[in-house]
């Protein structure tokens, strides 16, 4: 459909109809679409495709029309006026017009260069021959495919990435290929030597011969103009029918160098995507230099589009700031993976894994207990768990030994240990969460044209409820929308609503001393009026965890759970779960639960996990007189707080019991209950190491020992089951009390919001933890009165909805 | 149309919803209140699972369904993108702090 809009807006010309102009432009449309009139301005006559795909193409395993992303129905329907197979020749910066080679003018306003880059052709004599072409678009691939059926001898020159994926392509097509690398191994910029002969050994298997080292001095040419042999510099002939030059692309600022924009290894441009030169004129893309780099990879230059589009669309915010890339090569049945510094050297540390049999190589390079680089061949499935570890710079010490066996080794649950992507089939499911199959998953990224885990989990839903297939979803992404994705920078937002990342949000509350949501959201430029379902909460917490008594709660910013302080089940009934001090209940407590249910016809009732007994299927309307009836306190097991504090017999009954466990968990659920957190918070106290209370999954496990107790933090029986770690031995339970307090006030004071202690403690490492909380005993002291500063006086929301700020309104149904 | 007062704006919490009985039928209406003070009315039943959406976080001009987070936008009723689906929707209105339903909406003829 076309939408008539007024001719009175501004006028955008993009120069360039690939990936990253397109972009771009799709990321404006989105924030601004009726800001711009828009003009495209491409050299090929096709609409935007996906220039990845081209070798899956050349190798006849995918069609032309298949890796279209923009059909001209899309031009139209956002009446952009495409004019394609036209070649911008000239830019008039002062009357801003652009002209292309026909003639056609166009008069911009703003102007956005994504020019793309060329191939780089050896200036050798013979270069012009018939026969000789590069491979960079469609044109190329169309060549090349005729090419193969009428010649049979097809030279590669450059074993690079796309060389490589030229011969494999020429080579399934039936011609006999011979890839000449002046480099002393393949890929060189990818691999080291080690994985570039495994790479060559695999793809001589598959037929094709290379002349490493060969250096061509010129193409010799027939009667006809056709190219008949390459010549080498030590004098030897190399027959070739065609001649494919793959020898590396260099940005193409013909047009903005004549523009007398600033150039220098590419369009120069800011973190905005502005060129140095003229700010009306934006370049994104393999053009662009930004901060001395000119990337060629798809997820850099969407990340460069989506900045563009913020500053083209005049809000003036989001900053590029460069990307960690990684490679894959698109051969299929080569496995090949490698990331940042893969090289190493000195003061560098290396993880080896070599097995030429086998054909698996593995490198891991370590930097001051940082993964750097990565290096694998043949067995990549973790290539983007290290991709992950590396844009994160997560200290990797404590799972250094099982680093180079992979993710699958540091215990996800929820799809069957399944982790090589490529090897499942279609209908095996993905996300364990949401049912999705990797077929559907598949199917998605092709057809609507995908790339970033983002959009997976927006179009298929996958990996977006628990996020334990995160990685499986990444490798899905790897293999199916092509070699070049990789993903987002280090710093993640928090949402859509801005660029600021939770550490930033919790520091800047913190430094500006912000007591509202909406303080928050105006200091730092929220694009949102008042945030988002996933902001929003979150705000409110960091509000009221740096400064307790101050910030003013905001029930509206919760999730119904905490606002109405019961857990909302599937059917919108509700489930309620009073507070079993330690697990222990009593006749009288029972008989008051016993009469609820009755009275309430409450459906189930069911003994959970953390020792208590839930009430399922209650109406919201009865909430409050359950909550009277039953007489208890609540028991936050709604709530990203406290939950439970489990506890075994210990030694009051039990005849191997040393400690009083139960006591012990009484008195810190005592202490601790209402405290709410970045999630929730389980905590478990057994009597004895037979550790009948669980206490090694759980966030502070303590664990009774005849001198004392050992205390374990940062366990998880969820998602990813992790073992708690040591953190100290203890003598007193005063001390148990105040070392558990002083962790989680730690982590309630720095976590991110929906972290749990497995991943801040993961994040910021135990060593940190420990220096602290145990090598700084008044820090310790400290962050302990912090707590019970902040839980002091804290009302009860069943008992005191009112000093609780509940609205007993919704309880009520407008009749 | 005829127009039939429901409750105050003031009823309606900030950036909330309140839930108004329908004779003959087991689904209320949720009545939404903006920031702005623009009220909205949906039927209280996402179009993915049938999710309470008077339970939401509203934020803008829509809600966050509580079972399984679909936005559904509070003029139109419609689940955003790539969510597909749409809630029904009533005509809703607030003058001088009353806030008033289709008087159709709160009497649905039985099919």
């Amino acid at each position: 459909m076309k939408r008539d809009l007024p001719a009175t807006r501004q006028k955008l010309v993009v120069v360039g109809n690939g990936m990253a102009g397109i972009r771009a432009l799709e990321e404006l449309l989105k924030i601004a679409p009726d800001l711009y009139v828009v003009t495209v301005f491409g050299a090929e006559p096709h609409p935007n495709y996906n220039r990845i795909l081209l070798s899956p193409v050349l190798a006849g395993e995918q069609t032309v029309d298949e890796i279209i992303l923009n059909p001209l129905s899309w031009y139209e329907g956002h009446s952009i006026t495409l004019h394609k197979g036209k070649k911008v020749v000239r830019v008039d910066r002062v009357k801003r017009l652009v002209i292309a080679d026909d003639g056609t003018e166009a008069a911009y306003d703003r102007l956005l260069l994504a020019t793309g880059s060329n191939p780089f052709i050896l200036p050798v004599p013979g270069k012009d021959l018939q026969g000789v072409i590069s491979y960079r678009d469609i044109a190329d691939t169309e060549a090349m495919i005729d090419a193969a059926a009428k010649y049979r001898k097809a030279v590669v020159i450059g074993g690079g990435l796309l060389g490589l994926e030229a011969a494999n392509g020429l080579k399934l097509r039936g011609m006999d290929v011979t890839v000449v690398h002046i480099m002393p191994w393949l890929m060189e910029r990818q691999l080291d030597d080690t994985a570039g002969q495994l790479l060559q050994r695999s793809l001589e298997a598959r037929g094709i011969a290379f002349e490493i080292g060969g250096q061509t001095e010129a193409l010799i040419g027939d009667q006809d103009g056709r190219v008949m042999c390459v010549k080498f510099k030590d004098g030897r002939e190399l027959p070739a029918d065609l001649v494919v030059m793959a020898a590396g692309i260099r940005p193409n600022t013909t047009l903005a160098e004549s523009m007398g924009l600033h150039c220098h290894k590419g369009i120069v441009v800011d973190d905005t995507m502005q060129t140095k030169t003229d700010p009306r004129i934006y370049a994104v893309g393999e053009c662009a230099a930004h901060r001395g780099v000119a990337y060629g990879l798809v997820a850099p230059l969407f990340e460069q589009g989506k900045v563009c589009a913020t500053h083209l669309a005049q809000f003036g915010i989001g900053r590029y700031s460069g990307s960690t890339t990684s490679t894959k090569l698109k051969v299929t049945g080569i496995d090949l993976f490698s990331a940042g510094d893969f090289m190493g050297g000195k003061d560098h540390e290396e993880i080896i894994l070599n097995d030429p049999f086998g054909g698996i190589y593995k490198k891991l390079v370590i930097k001051d207990d940082k993964l750097v680089g990565a290096c694998l061949y043949g067995d990549t499935v973790d290539g983007s768990w290290y991709f992950k570890l590396m844009r994160e710079g997560r200290k990797i010490g404590d799972i250094r030994d099982k680093l180079m066996f992979g993710e699958s080794n540091i215990g996800d649950t929820g799809h069957e240990g399944n982790t090589r992507a490529a090897a499942m089939a279609d209908a095996d499911e993905v996300c364990g969460c949401n049912g999705v199959a990797k077929g559907t998953i598949c199917k998605a990224i092709k057809d609507k044209g995908l790339f970033t885990l983002d959009e997976v989990r927006k179009h298929t839903k996958a990996s977006a409820s628990c996020g334990s297939c995160t990685g499986l979803v990444e490798q899905l992404l790897m293999f199916t929308a092509g070699g070049d994705y990789s993903k987002a920078p280090t710093k993640k937002a928090m949402c859509g609503c801005t660029d600021a990342s939770h550490a930033e949000v919790r520091q800047a509350i913190r430094d500006q001393h912000w007591l509202t949501i909406a303080d928050v959201q105006r200091g730092l430029g929220w694009r949102t009026p008042n945030g988002c379902a996933s902001c929003r909460p979150a705000l409110n917490y960091y509000l009221l965890s740096t400064w307790p008594k101050e910030a003013v709660d905001d029930p509206q910013s919760r999730f119904i759970n905490e606002r109405s302080h019961a857990n909302i089940q599937k059917d919108g009934s509700y489930s309620v779960i009073p507070r079993m001090w330690g697990g222990e209940t009593s006749a009288d407590e029972l008989r008051r639960i016993a009469d609820a249910v009755d009275k309430y016809k409450i459906p189930t009732v069911k003994v959970t996990g953390g020792q208590r007994i839930d009430l399922l299927g209650v109406k919201k309307e009865d909430l409050p007189a359950v909550w009277r009836d039953v007489g208890m306190p609540s028991g936050h097991a709604y709530a990203k707080a406290l939950r439970t504090v489990k506890t075994c017999v210990g030694s009051e009954w039990c005849r191997f019991g040393t400690q009083d466990s139960t006591q012990m968990g009484k008195d810190l659920e005592r202490a601790l209950w209402r405290m709410y957190a970045p999630h929730k918070v389980k905590l478990a106290v057994s009597g004895c190491p037979r550790n009948c209370a669980e206490s090694g999954i759980k966030d502070v496990g303590v664990i009774g020992v005849d001198s004392g107790w050992e205390m374990y933090v940062a366990g998880n029986g969820g998602i990813k089951t992790e073992v708690a770690q040591f953190l100290v031995k203890l003598k007193t339970a005063a001390e148990v009390l105040e070392y558990s307090g002083a962790f989680l006030q730690l982590y309630r004071e720095e976590g991110w919001y929906l972290e749990r202690t497995v991943h801040y403690v993961g994040r910021v490492g135990l060593d940190y933890v420990k220096k602290k909380v145990l090598e700084d005993a008044a820090g310790r002291k400290a962050l302990w009165e912090r707590l019970r500063f902040s839980l002091d006086g804290e009302p009860d929301p069943w008992f005191e909805p009112d000093k609780a700020k509940v609205d007993l309104r919704q309880f009520e149904v407008v009749a | 149309m005829s127009w039939r007062p429901v409750c105050r704006v003031e009823d309606i919490p900030v950036l909330g919803a309140r839930r108004v009985a329908r004779e003959g039928s087991e689904v209320p209406i949720a009545v939404f209140r903006n920031a702005e003070d623009k009220v909205f009315a949906l039927l209280d039943r996402c179009p993915h699972q049938g999710g309470p959406l008077s339970q939401g976080i509203v934020f803008g001009e829509s809600v966050a369904c509580p079972l399984h987070n679909w936005t559904i936008g509070l003029s139109d009723g419609c689940a955003k993108a790539p969510d597909e689906g749409c809630v029904q929707r009533f005509a809703c209105k607030a003058e001088g702090g009353q806030v008033f339903l289709e008087a159709d909406a709160l009497t649905p003829v039985e099919a």
